[in-house]
């Protein structure tokens, strides 16, 4: 296939072809992502899931093929212009304990099992497109670099691209953010975040003559109450998002723990802090009350930023996802692609493919929009070698 | 060689063939052909998963197996069509052969495959499993390329999640440690040097699979035993330990009717080794009981252990292979 092009209307004309040119390497990709995917891999515990990613590229001959002190995988397809280098991510952590069933069902047009979608896909991925690119033989300019990253979720906070970010010492033109799901997603800015955990506790001695008074349950009920009087403008965005409470132990037992896990996000980087702020207000004043240990741990937190519609990345996205026929999803992001953006790189994060009951345990990929997934993926990677996604000097 | 020494030469872990490309360097230096057999019946949850895996890992990326073929029963539910959407070579059993008629078992999906592919080696896996992993495939065939004096190779599994002595009860599934053991324990003591003597997951060289006869049931696995240690005796045996498998769990009810077929199987093998007398004629109904409200009723399965004859006597067979 051609792979060197002038303009990006080039590599447009060539995209119609490229999902079935794609088609013929269906069985490795599965073979990966099953692989990669039955290996447990919570948030600070990717070790073993990295190694084989490791391990299926120095099988394809990629070379600096190593793991970082935060436990990150990274191998280098070369190019032909060492100076270049465009950086692919996909984070390798799940939401899911060992102790989950990883096994996947793989269907004739759909594949099942839990976190098939966050982010296996990704990862597999990343271990096929060496040998993607060796079937298609396409041999970019710039050095591709990619990175499975750990501890990208919940308290992870992103901290294994960070390590990487911050120590490694390549210049990147570009950054592509791999996820499993969904086709069309096309994320180019970060929101305003943080996650918070609010952990009630009180003391164990309870008299039943104060019940409905005193209870860990009852303390958190007003902490939610308080929350939800905080005001929250349309403009700029903003959100409280109530995520998770766990409290008490059976019918009849007075509850002396609960907890309360939820985001806060706003495009407006101090909406989020005034909010913090309030929260903390909230605290103190509900813990005299109840006269309970109320903590509250910021368990992890993003800038808001990002890069402008108008950007060339972001219009290439658009004009190779038109010309796939997906209509372009743009929704912000606080997953890696807001690590990059915080740091001046031009990165956007982009589906593989469409994806259904998300972070369940039945979760479930669809096979054949994989292989258009696949054919963006492609083509952005020409489009940023070929400098078409550059912003002009 | 007595069963100690057997057990200790004999017995190996699929980790020391962890090296493919040195094995299908090996392979490929003795021009050997290899055919990996999955003989199916309403397997789709997990069949597509083990095409994927073998044809990706032993086909596309270390070229060990040359060709992957399910062989059906009949299966209602969509396991032909996944199969063959991940390009396994799809037959039914009842078209392969079919002057011969159409029997129902695994046994006889087993023996077909002899006919059908085309391998010096047959490696046999069963479609129900659902951690696959490559190792199933080339964990078994790596004895038969290394070591020409082995013929027959069986997988054992033996991994156990959690064990805090030393020394640990290990063996095979329920009818394995109260009927097929004891069995051999009495007639074929050496036989009892195989860890899992039932499991599905074999290979085997052409020679051996084309001159023993096939029960078309449960009792394919324990004749196939019997035959080849009478006929090569036990250093033509070796079992590979290939870590933990995952696959449905039966039903007391069913392994019954397991039981059944694998007695009847080995009595008739008994009998014509001359290790037993003659056997008067034995039934084919197995009867089990079912309790509806008070009363108690037999239900009654019949399993008639059909044998299928050695390949190598079908003049289509020798045809084919061009056997004079």
């Amino acid at each position: 296939m051609k792979t060197k092009f002038s303009s990006i209307e080039e590599i447009l004309d060539q995209l119609p072809e490229l999902p079935d040119q794609l088609a013929g390497i269906q069985e490795t990709l599965i073979a990966n992502l099953i692989m990669l995917s039955e290996i447990p891999a919570p948030t600070f515990e990717e070790a073993a899931r990295i190694k084989l990613q490791l391990q299926r590229m120095v099988e394809c001959g990629l070379h600096n093929v190593s793991t970082d002190e935060a436990g990150n995988g990274v191998g280098i397809i070369r190019g032909k212009n060492p100076k270049r280098n465009i950086l692919l991510v996909a984070h390798a952590d799940s939401v899911y304990s060992e102790k989950a069933d990883h096994t996947l069902s793989v269907r004739a047009d759909e594949i099942i099992g839990p976190g098939v979608s966050d982010n296996s896909l990704g990862m597999a991925v990343l271990a096929t497109l060496p040998s993607m690119l060796e079937t298609l033989g396409i041999e970019f300019d710039a050095n591709l670099i990619l990175l499975g990253s750990t501890k990208g979720l919940g308290r992870g906070n992103l901290d294994g691209l960070r390590f990487f970010m911050e120590n490694n010492r390549l210049p990147f033109d570009a950054g592509i953010c791999i996820e499993g799901a969904q086709l069309g997603r096309l994320s180019y800015t970060a929101q305003g975040m943080f996650r918070g955990l609010i952990s009630c506790k009180l003391p164990e001695e309870l008299a039943w003559q104060r019940v409905g008074e005193n209870s860990a349950i009852i303390a958190l009920n007003d902490v939610i109450n308080r929350i939800l009087e905080i005001p929250v403008p349309r403009r700029p965005k903003t959100s409280i998002v109530l995520g998770a409470i766990r409290g008490g132990k059976s019918y009849n037992i007075m509850a002396t723990q609960s907890s309360l896990r939820f985001e806060v996000r706003s495009d407006s980087a101090e909406i989020v802090e005034e909010i913090q702020k309030r929260i903390n207000d909230i605290i103190a004043d509900i813990a005299s009350v109840y006269n309970a240990d109320i903590h509250f741990e910021i368990v992890s937190s993003r800038e808001p930023g990002g890069i402008d519609i108008g950007h060339p990345l972001v219009k290439s996205c658009r004009s190779v996802m038109e010309k796939l026929g997906l209509e372009p999803n743009i929704s912000p992001s606080m997953s890696e692609v807001s690590e990059l953006i915080g740091r001046g790189l031009p990165a956007v994060t982009l589906g593989i493919t469409e994806a259904s009951n998300l972070h369940d345990l039945d979760e479930t990929i669809r096979i054949k929009p994989i292989y258009t997934g696949l054919a963006q993926l492609i083509a952005m990677l020409f489009a940023i070698d070929g400098g078409f996604c550059n912003e002009p000097e | 060689m007595n069963l100690n020494d057997w057990i200790k030469n004999n017995t190996i872990h699929h980790s020391q063939f962890w090296d493919i490309k040195k094995l299908v360097e090996e392979k490929e230096k003795q021009g050997l052909k290899i055919s990996l057999c999955l003989p199916t019946l309403n397997e789709e949850k997990t069949i597509g998963k083990e095409i994927v895996m073998f044809k990706s890992e032993l086909m596309d990326r270390y070229p060990l197996i040359d060709e992957i073929a399910v062989i059906d029963s009949g299966s209602s539910d969509s396991t032909r069509e996944i199969a063959s959407t991940f390009g396994a070579d799809v037959y039914l059993s009842a078209d392969i052969l079919p002057q011969y008629g159409e029997k129902k078992g695994k046994g006889e999906n087993l023996w077909k495959a002899v006919y059908e592919l085309t391998g010096d080696i047959i490696v046999y896996v069963d479609a129900d499993i659902k951690n696959i992993h490559p190792r199933f495939a080339y964990g078994l065939v790596a004895p038969l390329i290394y070591r020409p004096e082995v013929h027959y190779v069986k997988a054992f599994y033996d991994r156990p999640l959690a064990f805090s002595q030393g020394v640990r009860p290990s063996g095979g599934g329920r009818v394995t440690e109260i009927l097929t053991r004891p069995l051999f324990s009495l007639f074929f003591p050496d036989l009892t040097g195989l860890i899992q003597p039932l499991s599905g997951e074999y290979a085997v060289r052409r020679e051996v699979l084309e001159a023993i006869p096939f029960p078309i049931g449960y009792g394919v696995e324990t004749s196939h035993l019997i035959d080849v240690y009478k006929k090569w005796g036990m250093e033509a045996i070796a079992q590979v330990d290939l870590d933990q498998r995952v696959h449905r769990n039966q039903e007391t009810r069913d392994l019954g009717k397991m039981a059944f077929g694998i007695l009847r199987a080995f009595l008739f093998r008994a009998e014509k080794l001359g290790v037993i007398g003659k056997l008067p004629e034995l039934n084919t109904l197995l009867r089990q009981f079912q309790a509806k409200d008070e009363t108690f009723e037999q239900v009654c399965y019949e399993i008639v252990e059909e044998e299928r004859p050695p390949m190598i006597e079908l003049p289509e067979y020798r045809k084919k292979f061009g056997i004079k």
